[in-house]
């Protein structure tokens, strides 16, 4: 068994996030709400040299991933590949894109936003920028960068 | 073209669009002046609802929909109506889109317009929501240069004191570069234009620290008030607002044409004696809201093409 594949151990069912800049791991576990000290079996490598570098791994078995969650993954790692494993065989793979506008999953750093208040309304940014990442909330107008963007996943 | 259109921000508008409110406004100052009389939107109710205080604002937009012969409805203190008690601002705005045919609003909270436009099914025309967003008053400042000189490309455009937070001022750049306009921007250290503001600017402003700079050759003085909150140390507020005034002796060393603007109400930028020399149009800007906001009351109303 050659290094490689003892840190990227197969899983029977659920997902592989791979290519995640180097140090983001616990960024992704942290939004996908893996926290605490029961459910999903979460196994994750750091600083893996990859061909394009070091990156980060993580699996997850037994989950799967909406929509939202890999919007999620794409405002903090652009370069992520999301694999999704069916009885040990990668049956899905898919590159994960920062999407157009951004609604309800990031909430505007702005206090006085109107977004912010009791309202019947959800967040929404427009993307200025994807690489570095750069969002403008489509009601205060204010920018957001990928450190303020982390920080406000929803 | 203007029909049903929400005027949130000065963005919102194409130069076509801006062109037609020009020209419209321009029709409607023996209106806004008395001198005509006019009924045009005799039977229409605009509601004005300032959740914030801004007496200037309001009563011009009041005055332009009285004089086409339209009515108004609203509240300038919201501590006194039943509707700011914990009611949300979407809930206001639906209740008070039914009772009226165009909103205005001014509000506290940054965005504010935006969410009201998008639950109001009737146009709703930002009066200034915290974001410095305030499209009428830039409206009508492009339309005074417009009236004093006939174009705005190719002036040269001072805009003087608080360009941080004054930021009504920061929608003005914004659409003057993009009109052609040559902008200065002179403002104590502390106080210069964001970053993010000249980056969205169509070409590279000049940057100054002194009025001295630009005094001999620029055609537009756009002055801004600069607020005392913003300086913790007292001291220093009087030595920058008295290094930013304009004073009467300075009047004489502008050009012939050149013209002293100011978003009012002034404070100290100004010295009163400047009011009596040719360079002061402050006040006739004032006046030119008027026109302006009948203009795109009438446009958005449906009233006029
Ligand atoms: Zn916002």
């Amino acid at each position: 068994m050659n290094e490689q594949t003892l840190k990227v151990q197969k899983i029977k069912n659920g997902i592989v996030i791979d290519h995640i800049p180097c140090g983001m791991a616990l960024k992704v576990l942290k939004i996908l709400g893996i926290e605490g000290d029961r459910g999903s079996t979460v196994t994750m490598a750091m600083h893996v040299n990859g061909k394009n570098g070091p990156k980060d791994i993580v699996k997850i078995e037994d989950r799967n991933l909406d929509e939202r969650e890999i919007d999620k993954i794409a405002l903090i790692a652009p370069s992520a590949t999301v694999n999704i494993v069916e009885n040990y065989e990668v049956v899905k793979k898919h590159r994960v894109h920062v999407p157009m506008q951004i609604k309800g999953i990031v909430k505007c750093m702005n206090p006085k936003c109107i977004t912010n208040q009791r309202e019947p309304v959800e967040s929404e940014f427009t993307v200025l920028s994807e690489e570095p990442l750069i969002l403008k909330c489509r009601y205060c107008g204010r920018e957001m960068k990928q450190k303020d963007v982390i920080e406000s996943i929803i | 073209m203007l029909k049903g259109k929400d005027i949130v921000s000065i963005s919102d508008l194409s130069e076509r669009e801006m062109q037609r409110i020009f020209s419209v406004a321009r029709d409607m100052i023996p209106i806004a002046e008395g001198k005509e009389k006019s009924e045009l939107l005799r039977g229409s109710i605009l509601a004005t609802l300032f959740f914030e205080p801004s007496t200037r604002t309001r009563l011009s937009f009041e005055s332009a929909m009285h004089r086409l012969g339209g009515s108004v409805i609203g509240f300038s203190n919201p501590a006194s109506t039943s509707l700011s008690k914990g009611e949300t601002l979407a809930d206001t705005i639906r209740t008070v889109n039914s009772y009226s045919d165009v909103i205005v609003v001014r509000h506290p909270l940054e965005g504010a317009a935006r969410l009201a436009a998008e639950f109001a099914e009737n146009p709703v025309i930002n009066a200034g929501d915290g974001a410095g967003q305030h499209p009428t008053q830039t409206l009508l400042d492009i339309f005074t240069m417009l009236q004093e000189f006939g174009h705005v490309d190719g002036l040269k455009i001072s805009l003087i004191g608080d360009l941080r937070y004054g930021r009504t001022v920061h929608s003005l750049a914004v659409a003057l570069s993009y009109l052609g306009a040559d902008v200065h921007l002179i403002s104590p250290r502390t106080l210069k234009m964001p970053k993010h503001v000249i980056r969205e600017m169509h070409h590279e402003p000049e940057i100054h620290e002194r009025i001295d700079d630009v005094l001999r050759d620029s055609d537009v003085f756009y002055v801004t008030r600069i607020q005392k909150e913003r300086f913790p140390d007292p001291a220093e507020y009087a030595k920058v607002a008295n290094s930013y005034t304009i004073t009467r002796k300075m009047t004489e060393e502008m050009k012939k044409e050149a013209i002293i603007m100011h978003p009012l109400p002034r404070v100290t930028e100004i010295e009163p004696e400047v009011d009596y020399t040719p360079r002061a149009r402050y006040f006739k800007q004032a006046f030119y809201g008027v026109p302006v906001r009948m203009a795109i009351l009438a446009l958005v109303l449906g009233a006029i093409e």
